[in-house]
């Protein structure tokens, strides 16, 4: 936790602007919600719209005051993110949905998403993460689906038990 | 029902042999993924709560009581031999932990922790088991628009505790709020947010939340900072056991500890850092060798790790009697009973007796069991200490995307875990706390329902609101929480000291 001191740097905290201008779009997608549930009838008191509609101003003053604190505190001197290693963890996550999506089975899907973490994190060979990470994930399949009764998702692999 | 005879029959509950074994699985299971370096007892609760799905709610509950007090243990060990706190609460414990293991002596450090930890949690337990149904025979009395205040009250202090500024914990609470909005009102039956996405419809699962912020936001995070984090474990030398010494210096701190943590923890003022803070700083200034703070002195350790598991059993006062959760694992642990149809509060304790005595009941026996294994199994859980980073987050994933998947088999759930990875590592990166999201996302539907009704019974009117005296204190003490650190720094001219966040 970095405390907000004010920054050598000048101009404003060009990250708390994105997070505020993010809220503010927040703030308008969740009040046009409201007022499209004002339009239908309902039977109660207060209606579905009424905790919305708080919510959206509430959301507004913050984008406000995160953009003032943007503006006040400065640009802060973050540590540089490295953007390689990130892009193969999201790169496991999003190729472990895909590969479910083709019924390529949790063991398979999973294997990979082990396996591209493990390289994010600097471990190869990917080849040979992917086999542990698909056996380690076909044993747990086994023990979760069978022992436990979780309806995990099936693929060739899994349908062999 | 008086306590002694409920609370015994709890214990009758606990004991029997089916419940002995949940009990000792969740203690085995929660400190085992509690020592893994980065992960703190929210996470651990919730990658382990989908385990629990399918058993029945006395034995799952047990569980997880036995896995929220090992995540506790194991999150001590890894902030005193690894120097990287799971959590904020584990923060002191590292300070002064991890300098004794660095000199050799984290056998005792390890052992202080665990019997501080253990007679904490016992007495603090045992305040749980006594204060409890005070407050229920209190909270019977409650209207809706008492709970409404109650939740505002728990909205402001979390936002306000934890964090670096009161601006980005309210940030936090109201993006939590907004996705509690997700998925159908109950009461008028209208689809709220969910853009025509069936999968929305349902609403946005607690534990998919938290696993997404918690376990795939803290991977990105850890992977973006490349060979920035670099841990060193520093190996348990000589006797686990402590001294005559060690004994003499540290059974005051465990004490002040324990009187310091419990009542913080079970006000609705959210955090268990807090109290740890607090007895660092009393235990530094009482200490006969103030020379020793900072250079690894036992009582550092003492009671601060004390303090700490006095608030973990404090913040399930409010939790049991109120349902109100006011930390993030007293979130999931809420989500934990939601699963089950049950809503903790006053109700359970007349409706379920058996099940919230048997579960404080079993609090007491995971606390012994804790006792009794930890010490012996300190090398393994060393060995899990040293698992190489890339298997650890790869393993991580693996069980962040099983948990899920076990919950609702669906890729709209799994792209929903990865978009809010991708939020919990946005929150992180720019100092955002974690813990109000959780909470917003779990209390803003209550507090909605709460507010509805208070307005329902009083035709639309607003002032109902401020009209009960018990309703007014509450908002008084909002008030003071959020702008509390205002009026400090108004009046001091300094910064508000402020927790850190709960992770």
């Amino acid at each position: 936790m970095s405390d907000s001191t004010p920054a050598s740097t000048t101009g404003p905290d060009k990250g708390r602007f994105v997070i505020a201008f993010a809220l503010a779009i927040l703030s308008l997608v969740v009040g046009w919600d409201a007022w499209r549930l004002s339009g239908i009838n309902t039977y109660s008191a207060v209606g579905p719209e009424a905790f919305p509609a708080v919510i959206s101003a509430g959301l507004a003053l913050l984008a406000l005051a995160n953009a003032v604190e943007a503006v006040r505190e400065g640009a802060q001197d973050r540590p540089r993110d490295e953007i390689g290693p990130m892009a193969w963890v999201l790169g496991g996550l999003i190729g472990q949905i895909v590969l479910l999506a083709f019924g390529a089975g949790f063991a398979i899907a999973t294997g990979w998403l082990f396996a591209a973490t493990a390289k994010g994190f600097g471990r190869g060979p990917l080849w040979g993460h992917f086999l542990a990470g698909a056996l380690m994930c076909f044993v747990i399949y086994a023990v979760f689906a069978k022992g436990l009764q979780l309806a995990l998702p099936a693929g060739p692999l899994e349908r062999l038990i | 029902m008086d306590t002694f005879a409920a609370l015994s029959q709890g214990v009758m509950v606990a004991l029997q042999p089916i419940n002995l074994l949940f009990a000792f699985v969740g203690v085995m299971l929660g400190t085992a993924v509690g020592v893994l370096p980065g992960i703190g007892p929210a996470l651990t609760v919730a990658l382990l709560l989908p385990i629990t799905f399918k058993l029945d709610p006395a034995g799952s509950l047990i569980m997880f009581a036995g896995i929220y007090y090992g995540g506790m243990y194991g999150g001590s060990t890894a902030s005193i031999l690894l120097n990287t706190p799971g959590e904020s609460a584990s923060i002191v414990t590292a300070l002064e932990g991890n300098k004794m293991a660095r000199a050799g002596r984290g056998g005792p450090a390890l052992a202080t922790a665990a019997i501080g930890s253990f007679v904490a949690g016992t007495i603090a337990t045992i305040g749980l088991a006594l204060i409890a149904p005070t407050i229920v025979d209190i909270a019977i009395s409650f209207g809706p628009e008492d709970y409404f205040a109650l939740m505002v009250l728990a909205f402001t202090t979390v936002s306000a505790a934890f964090g670096s500024s009161v601006t980005r914990g309210l940030t936090s609470l109201f993006v939590g709020l907004s996705l509690g909005l997700i998925g159908i009102d109950l009461q008028s039956g209208q689809a709220r947010l969910s853009f025509g996405v069936p999968d929305l419809l349902d609403g946005v699962e607690v534990t998919t939340l938290a696993v997404a912020l918690f376990a795939i936001g803290e991977t990105l995070s850890v992977v973006a900072a490349g060979a920035r984090a670099d841990e060193i474990i520093e190996p348990v030398k000589g006797s686990v056991f402590m001294n005559r010494e060690d004994w003499k210096r540290s059974w005051k701190p465990w004490l002040r500890g324990t009187f310091l943590g419990f009542p913080i923890g079970a006000m609705p003022a959210g955090g268990a850092e807090i109290p740890t803070f607090l007895s660092y700083a009393l235990e530094k200034r009482l200490c006969r060798k103030p020379g020793e703070f900072g250079n690894g002195a036992i009582e550092g350790v003492a009671g601060p790790e004390a303090a700490n598991n006095a608030a973990a059993a404090g913040v399930l006062v409010p939790l049991l009697t109120l349902g109100l959760p006011t930390s993030a694992t007293a979130a999931i642990m809420l989500a934990g009973f939601q699963q089950y149809g049950m809503n903790p509060g006053p109700l359970l304790f007349a409706t379920n007796p058996d099940l919230v005595w048997g579960l404080i009941a079993s609090l007491f026996i995971a606390n012994g069991m804790l006792l009794v294994l930890n010490l012996p199994l300190v090398g393994l859980w060393v060995r899990l200490l040293a698992i190489p980073r890339p298997w650890l987050y790869g393993g991580i994933l693996v069980f962040a995307t099983l948990g899920t998947l076990g919950a609702n088999p669906s890729l709209v759930e799994l792209g929903m875990l990865l978009i809010f990875g991708l939020l919990g590592y946005v929150l992180r990166r720019y100092d955002y706390p974690i813990a109000p999201v959780v909470v917003g996302l779990i209390l803003g539907p209550l507090a909605e329902q709460q507010l509805r009704r208070a307005l329902a019974i009083s035709v639309g009117d607003p002032l109902v609101l401020f009209q009960s005296p018990v309703a007014l204190t509450l908002f008084a003490l909002s008030a003071l929480a959020l702008f509390g650190p205002l009026l400090f720094y108004v009046f001091t001219g300094r910064k508000a000291p402020v927790g850190a966040d709960e992770d």
